[in-house]
């Protein structure tokens, strides 16, 4: 019934109106988003390599190449959670396919993360580095993992914050943990051995490492590609089941 | 297919989801509550409703606040599902969506215009078609590029209107909206109405205002405490409605109303 190109402009006018509401009243538009986790890169340049004086090289690179892929993961959850309820008209009222929404979510942050690779190669040259011809395949390919490991977790959290509304709590305490627990601010090589599976054990480890090596040294690893998107077959299967039995429930409850 | 619309044996209850706000406190420190919630307590809209409407009839459901309007609204455009019962629907359906509902206040009146149509199933291309009759029919003029947070509810009212005017539906849903516009638009929306009607369009309207429904239904289906009291011709069904409202002294009503209050407190704003 909902043909491929009718979710498609559903897609575009939603994605477009969620752009659209975001910047409408600010002046500098998008150069928020990329103001946001700069502020957060100088801050801990300062902590970690001028005053705690951290042995990683090119500390800044480092640290800016794993905060835009968080900044872009940890954006779109936090914002799923809101994603029926903000829309609670639209849903109590029309059958367009709610699936949607979430995914537009996703895709919004995945466009700001887009606009940050710009600024990414900016430091690139200040340090001397260039970006490498490795880039055109790896983004897509790391983006899409990334995209379905989002989309999946997106779908859970939405649906079940309806029903459960202590979840932002939760949500909002498991992101900052999860963010210490991945290797943003420090290299795998500075964690103790006895914690290291521990850290690596993190879906969102994988990513940012991956994203890393990508963007530091133009390096794809196919294996951990690969781990990469067994997580984001697994976040979209356990999303899909989830969003599918509680869905016929939105409108009732909002 | 000469059916629209089909109920069979419909029922429709709710969890009081009011109640499981807390819901993780519960689950944690008694989790025997939270079962008895989602066991026990629930709340039936409608019970056992059965009616049929024929393609090209314009049907209006009357009946009190709380009678399960609504919910039978929200069953046929699917957006429900029932607990028990089946509910047949042919055709694409289009709900009229409520003042400033489904409208974003920082958008334009355009903007909105597209993204109402969209939602209601429009290719963009198609939207983009229609846009100027769909400005034009709305009489909103310049403010078409303002956002919509500046109008007036009886602005929003033509917006919502006007979309609807576009969409082409076969079952065209009609939520007690009418009443916000000036004299001269309200005429206009229901010449509109008459229009899709003459087109062939069916169409389901809810109203307490007997005198609109007389306007534009043929037929009526009036809902009382979750059940079909009675099912009829308009001409016929009105004037004992108008006559059962107006039998029950001033008193009682009131009384109704706010045992109905107390009813629906435990079932957030199902009816507004």
């Amino acid at each position: 019934m909902t043909s491929l190109a009718y979710l498609y402009d559903l897609i575009a006018v939603f994605t477009k109106k969620d752009l659209k509401v975001r910047y409408k009243s600010s002046f500098f538009g998008y150069l928020w988003s990329i103001a946001n986790p700069l502020l957060f890169a100088m801050t801990y340049y300062f902590i970690f390599k001028l005053v705690m004086r951290v042995q990683i090289p090119d500390y800044t690179i480092f640290l800016i190449t794993g905060l835009f892929p968080w900044q872009w993961f940890n954006n779109a959850v936090n914002n799923s959670l809101f994603a029926y309820l903000s829309n609670a008209q639209i849903v109590k009222k029309t059958v367009f396919p709610r699936s949607v929404i979430p995914f537009c979510g996703a895709l919004m942050e995945f466009f700001h993360f887009l606009c940050t690779l710009p600024v990414i190669v900016i430091f690139l040259w200040v340090y001397n580095l260039s970006p490498s011809m490795t880039w055109l395949w790896g983004v897509p390919l790391i983006s899409l993992a990334q995209m379905l490991f989002i989309y999946g977790i997106s779908l859970i959290l939405s649906s079940l914050n309806l029903f459960f509304r202590d979840l932002e709590r939760f949500v909002s305490l498991g992101l900052i943990l999860l963010f210490y627990c991945t290797p943003i601010l420090y290299s795998t090589d500075l964690i103790p051995a006895k914690y290291h599976d521990m850290i690596l054990s993190n879906p969102m480890s994988g990513m940012i490492l991956a994203w890393r090596d990508l963007f530091m040294h133009g390096v794809i690893d196919y294996n951990e590609l690969f781990t990469l998107y067994g997580y984001g077959i697994v976040a979209m299967a356990l999303g899909c089941l989830i969003f599918n039995s509680l869905k016929s429930r939105f409108a009732e409850i909002l | 297919m000469d059916v629209a619309i089909e109920f069979i044996d419909v029922t429709k209850s709710y969890p009081l989801y009011h109640h499981i706000g807390s819901g993780l406190k519960d689950l944690l420190f008694h989790p025997e509550r939270i079962f008895q919630l989602l066991r026990g307590k629930k709340y039936l809209a409608i019970e056992n409703i059965s009616f049929q409407v024929k393609k090209g009839e314009a049907v209006a459901l009357i009946g009190r606040n709380g009678a399960g309007k609504s919910t039978s609204l929200g069953l046929v455009a699917g957006v429900m599902k029932p607990s028990k019962g089946k509910v047949i629907t042919h055709g694409r359906i289009a709900s009229m969506l409520e003042l400033g509902g489904g409208f974003h206040p920082e958008l334009t009146g355009r903007e909105n215009i597209i993204l109402n149509a969209t939602l209601l199933g429009l290719r963009k291309k198609e939207v983009l078609a229609r846009l100027d009759r769909i400005i034009e029919f709305s009489e909103l003029g310049e403010f078409i590029d303002e956002p919509i947070r500046v109008y007036s509810s009886g602005m929003l009212a033509k917006l919502g209107f006007s979309v609807i005017t576009q969409v082409e539906p076969d079952i065209l849903i009609i939520d007690e909206v009418l009443a916000v516009g000036d004299l001269a638009f309200q005429k206009k929306c229901l010449e509109t109405i008459n229009d899709f009607k003459q087109r062939g369009v069916t169409i389901l309207f809810v109203s307490h205002s007997s005198s609109d429904v007389a306007k534009i239904c043929d037929k009526v289906i009036w809902i009382e405490n979750h059940n079909v009291k009675k099912i009829g011709t308009a001409s016929a069904i009105l004037p004992q409605y108008r006559a059962e409202l107006i039998e029950e002294t001033p008193e009682e009503a009131r009384a109704e109303a706010t045992a109905q209050n107390i009813q629906f407190t435990g079932n957030g704003n199902k009816e507004s």
